[in-house]
């Protein structure tokens, strides 16, 4: 079971940054607006104060008794430019001597030091009302006296409102700005990590040298980690080519001395029933020695092709040297084993083992398929971009049977019952092609038998 | 049991109490009318109608319903009974001022308000649409072989140096009666040191006091008075073509200038029909009516902005000030000390 995949860290990094941005500019528009709102107030009142005291030395006592007078300028000023509504309210005694009688008054009197503010609503307004005592000389004498001025804050309000959609555009700008540097800090954050990524792919398969790039010191662990565990790998496929070779030698070895005792007792045994079982005892060693053979060399194509070693190959030649080499198979077996004259040298970039080890595949499938009497014959054809190894015999053919079949792992064709065989020669002819880039196809040849052609890119 | 409930209710939906004088009422028919916009006016239906019959050109769906009171009838209409409205205009500004300020007026906003200039509208409440200099008229046959004053320095000097061709023969607002004589003088108070002097010397001079420009104008035509202090500039016009001995002055020390004022009701029952009438008093067709003979003065901020002179009456709060019933009493108590002659 695997883990869900997390989301790219250049999204997450990127994602954050901008939330964090997000979140100074609404910070930014927030502060402002407050701020904006409480000094806008505050002017506000202090004008209000100043105002309710100007208004407040309207109220004199005379001899006639309390007069009292508004001044148009203290009105107009008030007003902020105009703006608002404005009440006035005053009061000698318990009585409303001018003004709006139904104006709230303040919960507490003031002290006659300082104004009192308060907010109210008055006649479907908000207000705010300074209010201030004194005291007046009436007619019956010294009286307590209260003047309150309200005014709505339409003004105060309209600056508020302008000042925070200013700071509405400075946030927006900020975020604008935090976007194309998010972008260039997530980049510049993320580019020793996104180029490590790209050494690790752009290396081969087998490349399996220490990782030595500059890392930011947070990824040291996991470089070490990586080239300790690229360490390892390397130890391992080293002691399975070992491996191979080891338990190709302990298994031919013995079974070559078997075969030698056995054919030696052959010679000497006199019944003919012991012949026989020895003959087919030989014949089971023969198999047994084959597959053992192929299963190494699959196994070897499987461990080489991951990590090839290219070297230049002259297939004319490789072809020349592997008919010599089966030559007394085929006189053994009373079949003609010929070789077209090769057009020049056939070069190819390939591992030579890898190559051989098809060819002889090949050559040892065709060999063992076909009857005494017939023959087998290998060619070599080039074009410019293709050299093709033909291998065609008189054998028995494919009966029909599908490639993808007969180069599966263990699968013979329907009709190769009475031979020897494991099922892999195919497989690893296969294998090889596309290890090599190249092309591996099976034909029925006209008048029975195979042609067989693996075909590579000229170097 | 029923049918005197409902006769009762008949009563009392069929006769809404209304307490305010009215002075006059007209109605103006559209051709096809299908609704009324209800108007109420403190200016007489003639100067008003040109410019009603130019907006039922435009809307010829509408009929209009033109009542005329008294500035402060007006007011109490409003303020005190709550009169179905569509739209009020007033010379009146302080009590347009103290009705928009005490929450009376309805919000309106349209390209027309949006394009007065800010020293004719208050907040998206009070809109003027008319701006009247305030003038004095003299008789230039009373004048003979004297200097026509400029200023109100002159005039003082004149007075003062002419008693006997002057005494009982100066006309001008009583503040006490009349709103806009109130207003007039507050403001030259508030504006030049020289109004108590003038008083003092239109006292001395025995001055007579009148209710209304009207009235001024008249006597002046016959010769009673030879010079009318604080007209306002539409019927000095309109008397002066009349009266070819007339001359109106616009004092060069300053010349006030009224703002006649529209307001749309909180209770108007048709307050889109208010509004389309007020926006067609603002709107360059209905300022340009404005300059036909008997109509209202257009607001003409080119003109003011020429002469250094006129200045117009601030539509601010501080109109508020003069509406204070202490401050009132107060000012009036000074100006009849002015006045009054020992």
């Amino acid at each position: 079971m695997s883990a869900a995949p997390l989301p790219p860290l250049r999204r997450t990094l990127l994602l954050q940054l901008l939330l964090g941005a997000a979140v100074m500019a609404l910070g930014l528009y927030l502060a402002v607006r407050t701020t904006a709102e409480r000094a806008t107030e505050a002017a506000q009142d202090a004008i209000l104060i100043t105002a309710v005291a100007s208004v407040a030395d309207g109220l004199r006592g005379t001899e006639q008794g309390v007069e009292f007078e508004l001044n148009r300028a203290t009105f107009s000023m008030i007003a902020a430019a105009g703006q608002d509504r404005l009440f006035w309210r005053v009061q000698v005694g318990a009585t409303t001597l001018t003004g709006y009688d139904d104006l709230p008054l303040p919960t507490r009197t003031p002290d006659g030091t300082a104004p009192e503010l308060y907010d109210a609503a008055y006649r479907d307004a908000d207000l705010r009302l300074a209010a201030v005592a004194r005291s007046v000389m009436g007619r019956d004498g010294l009286q307590p006296a209260l003047i309150v001025l309200g005014q709505t804050r339409f003004g105060q309000r309209a600056i508020a409102g302008q000042l925070a959609k200013d700071a509405a555009l400075a946030g927006l700008a900020f975020f604008a700005l935090a976007v194309p540097l998010a972008l260039l800090f997530t980049n510049s954050v993320l580019g020793p990590v996104r180029r490590l990524a790209e050494a690790v792919e752009r290396r081969g398969p087998a490349d399996l040298r220490s990782l030595d790039h500059p890392t930011p010191r947070e990824l040291v662990p996991f470089v070490a980690a990586l080239n300790s565990f690229i360490a390892r790998l390397r130890a391992t496929l080293s002691q399975t080519e070992t491996f191979i070779a080891e338990a190709a030698h302990h298994i031919r070895t013995p079974l070559s001395t078997v075969r030698a005792e056995t054919e030696i007792a052959l010679r000497r045994a006199e019944s003919e029933e012991t012949r026989t079982r020895l003959r087919s005892v030989i014949r089971a060693v023969d198999e047994s020695a084959r597959s053992a053979g192929q299963l190494l060399d699959h196994a070897m194509v499987a461990y080489r092709s991951n990590r090839m070693k290219r070297t230049e190959i002259d297939l004319a030649a490789l072809l020349g040297d592997l008919a010599r080499s089966f030559a007394p198979t085929a006189e053994l077996r009373d079949i003609a084993l010929g070789v077209s004259p090769a057009p020049g040298p056939a070069r190819v970039l390939g591992d030579r083992v890898l190559v051989e080890s098809a060819l002889r595949n090949l050559i040892d499938n065709a060999l063992k398929y076909t009857d005494p009497e017939g023959s087998v014959h290998l060619s070599l054809t080039r074009t410019p971009t293709r050299i093709t190894v033909e291998v065609r015999d008189t054998g028995r053919g494919l009966a029909g049977a599908d490639i993808a079949l007969l180069t599966t792992r263990f699968q013979r064709g329907p009709n190769s019952g009475d031979v020897v065989g494991s099922g892999l020669g195919l497989t690893i002819v296969a294998e090889v092609a596309q290890a090599m880039g190249g092309e591996f196809a099976l034909e029925q040849a006209e008048g029975g038998g195979t042609v067989a052609r693996l075909s590579f890119v000229p170097c | 049991m029923l049918r005197p409930l409902l006769l009762a209710a008949l009563l009392l939906s069929g006769a809404p109490a209304q307490g305010f004088e009215i002075e006059a009422e007209r109605l103006f028919q559209g051709s096809a009318p299908v609704a009324e916009v209800r108007l109420l006016s403190t200016t007489d239906s003639d100067i008003a109608a040109p410019l009603i019959e130019a907006f039922l050109q435009t809307r010829p769906d509408l009929s209009v319903r033109y009542v005329m009171a008294s500035s402060r009838e007006v007011y109490a209409a409003i303020a005190d009974e709550g009169a179905p409205f569509d739209l009020v205009i007033s010379s009146a500004m302080d009590l347009q001022m103290k009705l928009a300020n005490d929450g009376f007026a309805r919000p309106h906003s349209s390209d027309a308000a949006l394009a007065l200039p800010d020293w004719a509208r208050w907040r998206d409440l009070l809109f003027g649409f008319a701006l009247e200099p305030v003038v004095t008229v003299v008789s230039l046959s009373g004048f003979q072989g004297l200097p026509i004053p400029q200023t109100r320095h002159d005039l003082i000097a004149l007075l003062r140096e002419n008693p006997e061709r002057f005494t009982d023969r100066i006309g001008t607002y009583d503040p006490h009666g009349s709103g806009a004589g109130y207003l007039f003088a507050t403001e030259d108070a508030r504006q030049t040191d020289a109004f108590w002097r003038l008083a003092e010397v239109m006292g001395r001079l025995n001055a007579r006091l009148y209710c209304c420009s009207v009235d001024m104008v008249e006597d002046l035509a016959e010769c009673r008075i030879l010079i009318a202090y604080n007209v306002v500039g539409s019927y000095a016009a309109t008397h002066a073509r009349s009266l070819p001995d007339a001359g109106i002055i616009e004092m060069q020390d300053f010349t006030q200038a009224l703002l006649r004022t529209g307001l749309i009701p909180v209770g108007a029952p048709r307050p889109d029909l208010g509004a389309a009438l007020l926006d067609f008093t603002m709107s360059p067709a209905g300022q340009a009516l404005a300059r036909g003979p008997t109509a209202f003065p257009p607001l003409d901020t080119g003109a003011i902005r020429l002469s250094a002179h006129i200045r117009p009456i601030r539509l601010d709060p501080g109109l508020l000030v003069g509406l204070d019933r202490m401050t009132r009493a107060r000012f009036l108590r000074e100006w009849d000390a002015a006045m009054t002659q020992p």
